[in-house]
This record gives C-alpha cells, structure tokens and sequence, in this order.
C-alpha cells in the first residue's frame, strides 16, 4: 500500500519483541511530550546502500582533525574522491559528538554550503545528506547551526531533481520544529510560496516529503497567528486537497501527510470556511468512503494513519456554522458517509480501539442536528452494533449512549424505531457500571425513551429496573434524576 | 463487532439521502434534571481528547510503527552515457542520471553555460546579464526583480534589490545566485562545477574579482573515462557551440 520507498526509512530487522519493547518506550515518552505540549518528531531520511551497511553498521565517531581533513579532501581532487571525502563525513555525522565537533569547527558550515551549492550533481547530493543528519539532531545548537544553508535549501526546491529535493524537504521539515528562531527566519525567506510552488511536482516521493515538512510548520505553537493565515492565502489548500482526492492516483503515504496538515489547520480554527467553499467536506467524504472499502478489500494496510486525521477533519469541519448557509453541494448527506463511517469503526475495533473514540466523535456530529442521519442509523440496522461497543470502555460507552440519545431526542417516530430490540436490555447493563458519568448518559437516555415510548416502562420494571436505579440514589451527580425516572416508572 | 450484511451493499450502491422521520419534541425532554441536548463537539488543536491518535501519528514519523522491511537496492541498469552534447558521464542508476542532468544540464545559460538550479533562476540570469533591452529599460525603471519565490517586488539596481533580499527575506549577504554583473570575459566563470583544483574560497566567492583561469594546462583535453563533462573548463579548449547566437534558447 505505501510506496516503494518505504523501505529505505525503516531501522534494521530486530526481533518482534524487541521491537514491541521500543514501541512501548517510545509511546511513553510520546505520550509524556505530548501532555507537556511538546509533541515533535524528526525524520530521519536514510540512504545507506547495502554494500556500505555491511561495512560495519556502526560508524566512527570522528574528531577534529578527521572532520577537517575530509572537509579538505571534499573540496579537491576528482569528483569520486571528493564524493568519498563526504559520504565519510556524512557516516561521522550520524554521531551526535562528530556533529558538535562539527559545529565547532570555524568554517566548516560555509564550506559545506559552498559544496552544496557547487553545480556537481553528487557532491551536491552527499552534501546535502550531511545536512540532513545535522538537521536530525536533537540537540538545538547542532540544528540552527544549519540556518546559513535554508535559503539554498529553499531555492532548491523550485529545482527538478526529485531525490534532491526530497532531501532539502525532510531537513526542512527537522529544522523548522527545531524552535521559533528558524521559523523566523524561514517565514520571511519565502518558505510558504516555496512550497506551493513545489506542491504541483508529478512525485510521489517529493508531495510526502513536501507534507511532512508543511504539517510540521503546521504544528507550530504560533501557527494559528503567524503561519496558517498565509498558507489559507496561498494556493496550498486546493492543492492538498487535490491531493486527498480518491481515485486511482490517490498515494496512502502522501495523502496521510496532507490530512495531518489539513487537521493542524482546521482544528487551529483561523479560517475553516474558506475549506468549505473549496469543497473540502465533499472530499473528504469521499475519502471516507474509499477507505471503507479499501478496509474490506485489504488486511494490514495502516490506514488508521490516514482515517484518524480524516476523522477529525470532518467532525471539525461539521461545526461550522457555515454549514447551515454554504449550498446542498458543500454539505455532508450522503448516507454512505454512515455506513462508511461503521465499517471503519469495525476496523478499529480490532486493530485500534484507541480509535473508536474519534469514530464516534465524528457519529456524533453527523446525527446531533441531523434528522436524515439518525434516520439512516435505525433504517440501515445500526443500533445494535452500536451497543456492541459498549464493553470496550466508560469513554466509549458515553459516546455510543450519546449518539443513542441524539436519535431518541428527535421524538417518537425514532424511539418507536429503538424498542423493543437490544436498546432496553442493554441500558440495564449499562446501569450496572460504576462510572458516573455513563450512568448519568443511560439515565438520560432512559427518560426519553419513557417519555417517547411509555410501553416501555413495564418491560423496565419487569426486569427489576427500579433495583439498578436504586444503587445509584446516593450518587450526587446522579441523584435527582434517578428519583425522577423512579417516580416517572411508579406512575407509568 | 458484527456488521449487518446489506451494509456493504448500501456502500457500493449510489449516493443518497435518508428521508428523515417526523421529528416531534415533547418540551419537558429536556426539562430539570434531565439535560441532554444534541449538539456537535469540537476540539481544539491542544485537546487531551487527540493525544491516543497524535502519539500513533509520531510513532509513525519515527517510522517505529510499521514492520520493518528489506533496504531495496537502487535499480541498476545497463551503463549508458549522458546525452548531451559535451557531455560523457556515465551512469549505471537512473536516479543518479535525473539527478546529474538536472543539476547540469536542465537550466543551463545558453550565452555563459553557467547552470542553475531552477528556470526563474535561469531566466533572471538571462535578463539581467545577456539582454541589452533590459539595460536600456533599466535606467528609466526598476526592472530588477526580487528572486524570492512569491515576491514582486522590483528594484533599480542589482544591489538595492540585494539589500531588500538581505533586509526583508533574510537572505544570506553573498547569496551564490544573486551575483553582480561582472565585465565578460571568459575566465570569469566561477559557477560551473570544476574538476576540482579550486580552492575553499571559490564556491563561496561571488562579489570578488574574476576568479583566476583554471590552473588547467592548456590543450588538455578531457577523455570520456573521466567523468567530467567536457564543456566544464574555464573557456580554454571546451566547445561553446552557441557563440554568438542572441536566441535565448534554453536547454532541455
């Protein structure tokens, strides 16, 4: 499913376990970053061909005088010595302490950039992968050492070499989460019409990267204000929409990055309906669509990467309230949408529970004012699956049991539609739960379900309903409504 | 999680919009202490509601998520040399081809044989240092362009619109692409890739004096098993085939 490339980003085969474990120190420190709003990733793009990973995968850590003499030695002699001089600087540079030799060192930035610069395509090309190990650098001194070169590495990305332009965007793309300091400086180089013009090259390896880089300035803390409002101005959003389209051309590894950087816009609120008019939701229903069947069709295919972004694109976009005024052709009504959206929270279930929260999320924004929607869930047999994934967790079971009451809210003709069957059994579960705040949701719904469906109330005290409400009277939160639904039960 | 089966079909059928049931609220729904109301929800970029799906899109970026796969070698193909005339590199990788031949070959001026690295660049270059109309206009108005990607600005001279690049767009002051006309002559071409018996400052020098002739021998001539395209020399024994035509024609 992804591209032939990815292969070249991945480390070397480890054991299953092995990799299991790094995932898991991984996802710790990712989840700590991201609660402290320090969420940033690098990229690191490496090329190692096998004859030179067999030479030994862990390189040397080079000192001074070795950096030197290989700066040296990259600038004369023929080109394949020179291209040699570099690729053993490039393999020394894998090692944080040959970057900071590096660093230190007077005059080897401007060297580096002259030999970028230099009109010989390889020595460019090796230069240029320097740059980019720097560039990965976790340490800050190490990343805006690399400024001198942005304005090149800009210019380069209205050139035609693919590779290479490739290149210049994932070390854009490390440097510009690097802090505000670089993104200060890329802003007014021009790094926002540098990308749109990008955008419209044929390949496929230029657009991931060209999305990456952007949904990386697109994370920005001073995004909102100082960077999005320019790229809403550009010609960027068409483009990445374009991009989203399904169909035959439609690349999984470039569309996951654009709809990541279509999330950092819309969920930043500066200008969602300016996406609207350019038939953003459209799109991206159709997008839904395709995955749905692209989940049917394939096993492991990482598609929860691009269906979670997806996913919250068109839960965000649905609250504008633009949607009520923007033409039947903008808005979101086809059915399909639903039955997509099931299939895909089907996928979830087993491979990403973490998942059907923003499945549902997105359920509830298509049924909360939408009579046609919740129609559509009674008429296409969708309550029952639904209460299938009440077990899963509290969080869950309060969004399917909101989702449940924006159907039984709209009146009779639906709460007809939602008894007898599975619904009352199920709410006696869920009355069962020690969570308050799901006790709390299947209260509500209880109480439209006995306004709207009297008939009910006797098959609730039949199956000692007022037992489950009793446990919970002492609950404060919970309190006055279950002495409502008491009485309401006694004089039905 | 069990899908009822006509829900597959519904997918693959057309698009359609449910016909809604009547919809009738009693007032007292939502009256005390019940207080449900159907609403849309929206999160905010820095909600704790997306941190499951931000940490699966980071691990990605980390590339620990997916299963790892095997390096896949460059395709080689049989060698073949580059086209172009002048020009004898061998090549065994079509990567490497597209790479050398747009780097040299693709945006390359047809007057001085200097090489850029995109076609904005190129026709500036063009403009600026080889059309006499453009000298002539340029006196009575500003013609100089800015050559930030998006920027209109114009400017009267070469070196006010340096200013503006260094001033307003941060540019480095010795910007290898924004070089002042210098007097033509042929040893003056420092920008064409050498084979290399340049010396640390010259890639970087570019407001300096012409930079001296190649320490080449004169006559030397290049053969084919080096792989240095023949025409890069400083003037001296390479083929400047389009001398004095004024056509600005642009490589392909």
């Amino acid at each position: 499913m992804w591209s032939r490339r990815q292969g070249r980003l991945r480390p070397v085969v480890c054991g299953v376990e092995e990799l299991r474990r790094r995932r898991r120190e991984r996802e710790a420190v990712l989840r700590k970053a991201r609660r402290e709003q320090q969420l940033v990733s690098k990229r690191l793009l490496r090329d190692d061909a096998p004859e030179e990973a067999g030479e030994g995968c862990v390189s040397a850590i080079l000192g001074e005088t070795e950096v030197q003499q290989l700066l040296r030695q990259a600038q004369r002699g023929t080109e394949e010595k020179r291209e040699r001089a570099l690729v053993s600087l490039r393999r020394g540079l894998q090692h944080p302490e040959t970057q900071q030799t590096f660093i230190q060192l007077e005059g080897s930035m401007r060297t580096l950039v002259g030999l970028l610069t230099s009109n010989q395509a390889q020595l460019q090309l090796e230069a240029a992968r320097c740059l980019h190990e720097l560039s990965h650098s976790e340490q800050s001194t190490v990343a805006e050492a690399c400024l001198p070169a942005t304005s090149y590495l800009l210019t380069y990305l209205s050139s035609h070499s693919s590779d290479f332009i490739e290149l210049c965007l994932y070390t854009l793309g490390n440097l510009i989460v690097e802090s505000e300091a670089v993104r200060r400086q890329l802003l007014p180089q021009g790094i926002v019409p540098a990308l749109a013009a990008c955008i419209q090259s044929p390949h496929v390896a230029v657009l991931e990267a060209l999305g990456f880089a952007l949904s990386q300035l697109l994370q920005a803390k001073e995004a909102p204000e100082k960077i999005i409002p320019s790229i809403l101005a550009s010609t960027l959003p068409q483009h990445m929409l374009q991009l989203l389209q399904p169909g035959p051309k439609l690349n999984p590894g470039v569309a996951v990055e654009f709809a990541w950087c279509l999330h950092y816009i819309i969920c930043s609120q500066v200008s969602n309906s300016l996406l609207i008019v350019h038939g953003a939701l459209s799109t991206l229903g159709l997008l839904l669509l395709d995955m749905a069947e692209a989940v049917q069709r394939t096993e492991d295919t990482g598609l929860e990467l691009l269906a979670c972004p997806v996913l919250r694109c068109v839960s965000n976009l649905l609250t504008e309230a633009e949607m009520e005024t923007v033409g039947g052709q903008m808005q979101l009504r086809d059915e399909r949408v639903v039955a997509a959206l099931f299939i895909l929270l089907q996928f979830f279930f087993q491979k990403q529970p973490s998942l059907l929260p923003e499945g549902l999320w997105l359920l509830n924004n298509l049924t909360a004012n939408s009579p046609s929607f919740c129609t559509s869930l009674l008429s296409l047999d969708l309550i029952e699956p639904l209460l299938q994934l009440l077990p899963v967790s509290n969080v869950v079971s309060v969004m399917v049991l909101t989702v449940l009451c924006n159907v039984a809210e709209k009146g009779p003709a639906y709460c007809q539609r939602l008894w007898p069957g599975p619904l009352l059994p199920a709410l006696l579960q869920t009355l069962l739960f020690s969570d308050t705040e799901v006790v709390g949701q299947s209260l509500e719904l209880l109480h439209l379900l006995f306004l709207y469906q009297p008939e009910a109330v006797q098959v609730f005290l039949q199956q000692s309903g007022l037992q489950a409400l009793e446990k919970h009277h002492e609950e404060a939160q919970l309190q006055d409504r279950v002495y409502a639904l008491q009485q309401t039960a006694l004089q039905g | 999680m069990q899908l009822p089966p006509a829900l597959r079909a519904r997918l693959a059928a057309g698009p359609g919009t449910a016909e809604p049931l009547p919809v009738a609220r009693d007032p007292t729904a939502n009256a005390a202490p019940f207080r449900f109301a159907a609403r849309p929800v929206r999160f905010p970029r820095e909600h704790e509601f997306f941190e499951d799906g931000d940490v699966q899109r980071h691990l990605y970026l980390q590339d620990v998520l997916l299963q790892v796969a095997d390096v896949p070698e460059k395709p080689r193909v049989p060698a073949f040399t580059c086209q172009v005339a002048g020009c004898c590199q061998v090549f065994d990788a079509l990567d490497d081809y597209e790479h050398h031949y747009h780097t040299l070959h693709r945006n390359v001026c047809s007057f001085c044989k200097r090489a850029f690295p995109s076609g904005h660049l190129l026709d500036a270059h063009i403009l600026e240092w080889h059309d006499s109309l453009f000298q002539i206009l340029s006196e009575r108005q500003d013609m100089y362009q800015c050559l930030v990607e998006g920027c209109t600005e114009k400017f009267k001279t070469s070196r006010d619109r340096k200013d503006h690049m260094v001033r307003t767009h941060l540019y480095p002051v010795d910007f290898r692409f924004d070089k002042p006309k210098k007097s033509r002559s042929p040893a003056s071409a420092e920008v064409q890739g050498n084979s290399g018996e340049r010396s640390e400052g010259d890639a970087m020098e570019i407001c300096t004096e012409p930079v001296v002739a190649s320490p080449a021998p004169v006559g030397e001539r290049r053969t084919c098993s080096h792989r240095i395209p023949a025409t890069i020399c400083f003037g001296q024994g390479a083929a400047r085939g389009f001398k004095s035509s004024k056509k600005k024609t642009k490589q392909h």
